[in-house]
C-alpha cells in the first residue's frame, strides 16, 4: 500500500494521475459529463436507503398501529391532574409530626421541613461532587403550603431534629422560613392543641390506631404512615372513627403516585392480559438495614427516651431496651416485620392495579432463617393469598438475605405483564387472544407487546432489545411535568389537596381497611401455622 | 499535512464502498432515532461504564441536557451519514464520525473488569463493532474519496487541502 501511495503522490504532484488527466481533457471539451457523474455517483445509495426506510416505517407502523388498535390502550402518559401540579392557594395548613424517625423525618422534609444537617450534608455533597444535585432537585420542589407547628417523639434528640426542621430557613418551592414548632410530650396535648390541623402519624406501628382514633375525634386530618394497624382488632375502630369524623385519612403508600401504576391498571382494565390467574410479587433484600439492623444512637438512654410511653400498646411490657427502641420492627410487640413494612406496599400496590379487595384465603410459612439476633418476625416469608371470586392466587415471596431481583408479574393467559419503575407486557406464545396477531408475525412472543417507562413520551409498541433492558432494569429517571418528583411528596399533595378542595385521597380509608385485613390475615396464618379465611360478615379473620 | 494520496481503480471502489456502508449505517442509525418519538439516549448515558461514565450520569441526570444529547445524537448521525454517502464536506465530516464513535465506545467499552449490562449479540473483549467503525472512519480520513466520488469533487479541483 505504501509504495502504492507513494506512486499516486509522485502522479498527482506531476498532475498525471489518470483522473486529473482525464479531467483535464473533458474540461477542455467544456463539457464536465465525467466530473458530474462523479460527483453524483453515490446518490442512489441515498435513494436506496430512503426507499428502505420508508418500506420498513410502513410495515412498523402497520404492525405499531395493529397491536395498539388489537389493544385499545391509549398511548398517553398517566394523566397529570392539573391540581396536583398547580400552585397551593393561599390558605396555609398546620401540621404535626408524631414520630420523626427515618422515615418520618422523610415524610416531614417531603412536606418541604428538611433537617439543616441534611441540607448542610447535601449542600457539602454538591461542593466535593459537582455532579451531585439532589439537593437541587429537592429545592425545585413545590411549596405545599404548610407550617410545622407540632412536635411529639420520645426520643429527646428526634423532637429537636423535628423543631430544627421546623426553623430550617432552605426550603423547597422558595417556602419561607417557618415558625417554629412546640414539642409535646404526649400527642394527645398537641391535638388539644388549636395549632394543629392535620396529623403526620409516623410513630411505631403500636401507636397507629390509637394515635389516628384520637385524631379523628379531635377533627384533625391524617397522614398515617403503613401498615395502618399492629392488630387485627384495631382495624375496626380506626375505621370507624376517621369515617365518623369526617376527616381526610391517607395511608402511606407513596408508591400509589408511581405512573407505571397508572398505566398497568388501564392495561389490566383494558383486558390485554386476558385472564390472570396468578400474581407474584417479591421482597429481596441483602442488608442489615434492609432487615431493621438500624444505627442505635449514641444518645439514647433512659433519660432521653420516654420508655414507659413507647411500651404503650405494645405486645408485652418489656425493660428498656435500645435494641427494640431503634429496631422495632424486628418485634411483633410493635410491628409485624416484612409483612407490615414490605407486604403492605407489595399488596396496595397489586391492590391499586387489580382493585382486588380482601382475599377470601391466606397461607404462610417462613422462618428466622437468617438473622438470628433475638428477633421474633421471620426473615423469609412466603404468602398466598386466593381470590376464588376473581380465579386468581397472589403470591407474595420475600426474603433478607438475597438481594436478587425478581419483579412484580401479573401471569395472564394472553399475556404476562411485569411492573416496576416501568411496564413490560409480553404476549403468550399460546394466547387464545393474540393467535392470529402471532400467526400474521404482527406480534412476536419474544419481544414485549407493550413498554411503558415513566417520564417518557408515552407508551411503545415497537421498540428494540437494547430500549427494552435498559426499561426492565428501572435504569430511567421518573419524570413528572419534566421534573424529577418525590412520591412522598406527590403523596402529601395528594391527602393536602383533598383537604383544600375536597374528594378522596388515593389511599383513603377504604384501601387502608382491605390493606390492613389482608396484611393481618398473613401474620394469622404464619402465627398460627394454618389457613385462615376472611368472614366478611362477621368482618372478622377465623 | 502532506499530500493525500488519490487512489485508483479497486482501490478506489473499495474505499468508497466502506464510506457507502458506514454512512448508511450512521444515516439509518439517525432516521430511526429521529423517527422514534420514544428514543432517548437516557437508557445509554445511565448505563455507562468506563472511563466516561461521570460525565454520562451528569448528561443523563437533566432533561434540559438530555434534550440536547438526545437533539445532537439524531441530527448528528443523520447528517455525518448522509454527508458521508454524497461525499460533502468528508474530510471534517468523516473526523466528526470518529469523535462520535469514540464517544460512543468510550461510553460501554468491553474492557476486561467493566461488566457491559446492555445485552451483546455477541462476545466482546476490548475490540467491539464500534472500535471496529471507528478504526475504519480513521481509515476513511486518512485516503479520502469524497473529491473522487462525491459532491466534493465539484468543489475544487485543485489539490487536497
Amino acid at each position: 500500500m505504501s509504495e502504492d501511495t507513494r506512486d499516486h503522490q509522485e502522479q498527482e504532484e506531476k498532475g498525471t494521475t489518470p483522473e486529473s488527466g482525464a479531467d483535464a481533457q473533458e474540461k477542455t471539451g467544456g463539457v464536465d459529463r465525467r466530473n458530474l457523474f462523479k460527483g453524483l455517483a453515490t446518490l442512489p445509495v441515498l435513494g436506496a436507503l430512503g426507499f428502505a426506510t420508508w418500506g420498513k416505517r410502513r410495515a412498523d407502523d402497520t404492525r405499531r398501529q395493529a397491536i395498539i388498535d388489537e389493544l385499545g390502550v391509549s398511548g398517553d402518559a398517566p394523566a397529570i391532574i392539573d391540581r396536583l401540579m398547580s400552585r397551593p392557594p393561599s390558605n396555609r395548613i398546620n401540621i404535626g409530626i408524631i414520630g420523626f424517625g427515618g422515615e418520618g423525618e422523610a415524610v416531614v422534609r417531603a412536606a418541604g421541613f428538611p433537617r439543616p444537617e441534611w441540607v448542610e450534608a447535601r449542600r457539602e455533597g454538591a461542593r466535593s461532587n459537582s455532579r451531585d444535585h439532589r439537593l437541587a432537585e429537592y429545592l425545585a420542589h413545590g411549596d405545599l403550603n404548610l407550617e410545622l407547628t407540632g412536635v411529639c417523639d420520645l426520643f429527646d434528640n428526634r423532637a429537636q431534629g423535628a423543631i430544627d426542621a421546623s426553623n430550617c430557613d432552605t426550603r423547597p418551592g422558595g417556602a419561607p422560613v417557618g415558625r417554629g414548632a412546640t414539642r409535646y410530650r404526649r400527642y394527645a396535648e398537641m391535638l388539644d392543641d388549636g395549632d394543629v390541623d392535620a396529623v403526620i402519624i409516623a410513630t411505631p406501628d403500636h401507636w397507629h390506631a390509637q394515635i389516628t382514633i384520637d385524631a379523628a375525634n379531635a377533627g384533625k386530618h391524617i397522614y398515617c404512615e403503613k401498615a395502618m394497624t399492629r392488630t387485627e382488632e384495631e382495624v375496626l375502630p380506626v375505621v370507624e372513627a376517621v369515617k365518623q369524623s369526617g376527616v381526610k385519612f391517607q395511608l402511606g403508600h407513596q408508591n400509589r403516585q408511581l405512573e407505571s401504576h397508572e398505566k398497568a391498571r388501564e392495561v389490566y382494565e383494558k383486558g390485554i392480559l386476558g385472564p390472570v390467574t396468578l400474581v407474584e410479587t417479591t421482597t429481596n433484600r441483602n442488608d442489615p438495614s434492609g432487615a431493621w439492623v438500624w444505627d442505635i444512637h449514641p444518645d439514647g438512654n433512659p433519660d432521653t427516651i420516654d420508655w414507659a410511653q413507647f411500651q404503650e400498646h405494645a405486645g408485652h411490657d418489656v425493660p428498656f431496651s435500645l435494641e427494640r427502641f431503634f429496631r422495632w420492627r424486628c418485634w411483633f410487640d410493635y410491628g409485624t416485620g416484612l409483612v407490615g413494612d414490605l407486604l403492605s406496599h407489595e399488596y396496595d400496590a397489586v391492590n391499586q392495579i387489580m382493585r382486588l379487595g380482601i382475599p377470601k384465603y391466606a397461607t404462610a410459612s417462613g422462618g428466622i432463617y437468617f438473622y438470628k439476633d433475638g428477633r421474633d418476625v421471620p426473615d423469609t416469608l412466603q404468602v398466598a393469598y386466593e381470590y376464588p371470586d376473581r380465579d386468581l392466587t397472589l403470591v407474595y415471596s420475600a426474603t433478607l438475605s438475597s438481594g436478587r431481583g425478581r419483579g412484580k408479574v401479573f401471569m395472564g393467559h394472553d399475556a404476562a405483564m411485569e411492573v416496576g419503575s416501568g411496564v413490560r407486557v409480553l404476549a403468550e406464545p399460546q394466547s387464545t387472544r393474540f393467535a392470529d396477531l402471532i400467526d400474521r408475525d404482527i406480534v412476536d412472543p419474544d419481544r414485549p407487546l407493550l413498554t411503558y417507562r415513566p417520564g417518557f413520551k408515552g407508551l411503545d409498541a415497537v421498540t428494540t432489545a437494547t430500549e427494552e433492558y435498559f426499561a426492565s432494569r428501572g435504569l430511567l429517571f421518573t419524570y413528572r411535568g419534566g421534573q424529577r418528583v418525590s412520591t412522598h411528596w406527590l403523596h402529601l399533595k395528594d391527602w393536602l389537596d383533598t383537604i383544600r378542595f375536597g374528594g378522596e385521597p388515593s389511599c383513603n380509608i377504604d384501601r387502608g381497611f382491605e390493606e390492613a385485613i389482608t396484611c393481618h390475615m398473613s401474620t394469622a396464618a404464619y402465627q398460627l401455622g394454618r389457613r385462615v379465611e376472611w368472614d366478611p360478615v362477621q368482618q372478622k379473620i377465623i | 499535512m502532506s499530500t493525500t494520496p488519490t487512489l485508483t481503480g479497486a482501490r478506489l471502489w473499495a474505499m468508497v464502498a466502506l464510506r457507502m456502508l458506514i454512512g448508511w449505517h450512521l444515516l439509518y442509525e439517525g432516521l430511526a432515532k429521529l423517527s422514534n418519538p420514544y428514543w432517548t439516549s437516557a437508557g445509554f448515558l445511565a448505563d455507562s461504564k468506563g472511563p466516561l461514565s461521570g460525565l454520562y450520569l451528569w448528561l443523563a441526570s437533566d432533561p434540559g441536557r438530555l434534550t440536547i444529547v438526545d437533539w445532537l445524537n439524531q441530527w448528528g448521525l443523520t447528517l455525518i451519514g448522509a454527508a458521508m454517502i454524497l461525499g460533502v464536506g468528508s474530510r471534517y465530516v468523516t473526523l466528526l464520525a470518529v469523535l462520535l464513535l469514540g464517544l460512543y465506545y468510550l461510553g460501554s467499552p468491553p474492557l476486561p473488569g467493566i461488566e457491559i449490562s446492555a445485552p451483546a449479540e455477541g462476545s466482546y473483549l476490548i475490540v467491539n463493532k464500534t472500535l471496529i467503525e471507528f478504526v475504519a472512519l480513521i481509515v476513511l480520513w486518512l485516503f479520502p474519496t469524497g473529491r473522487q466520488v462525491g459532491f466534493d469533487s465539484y468543489v475544487s479541483r485543485g489539490g487536497d487541502r
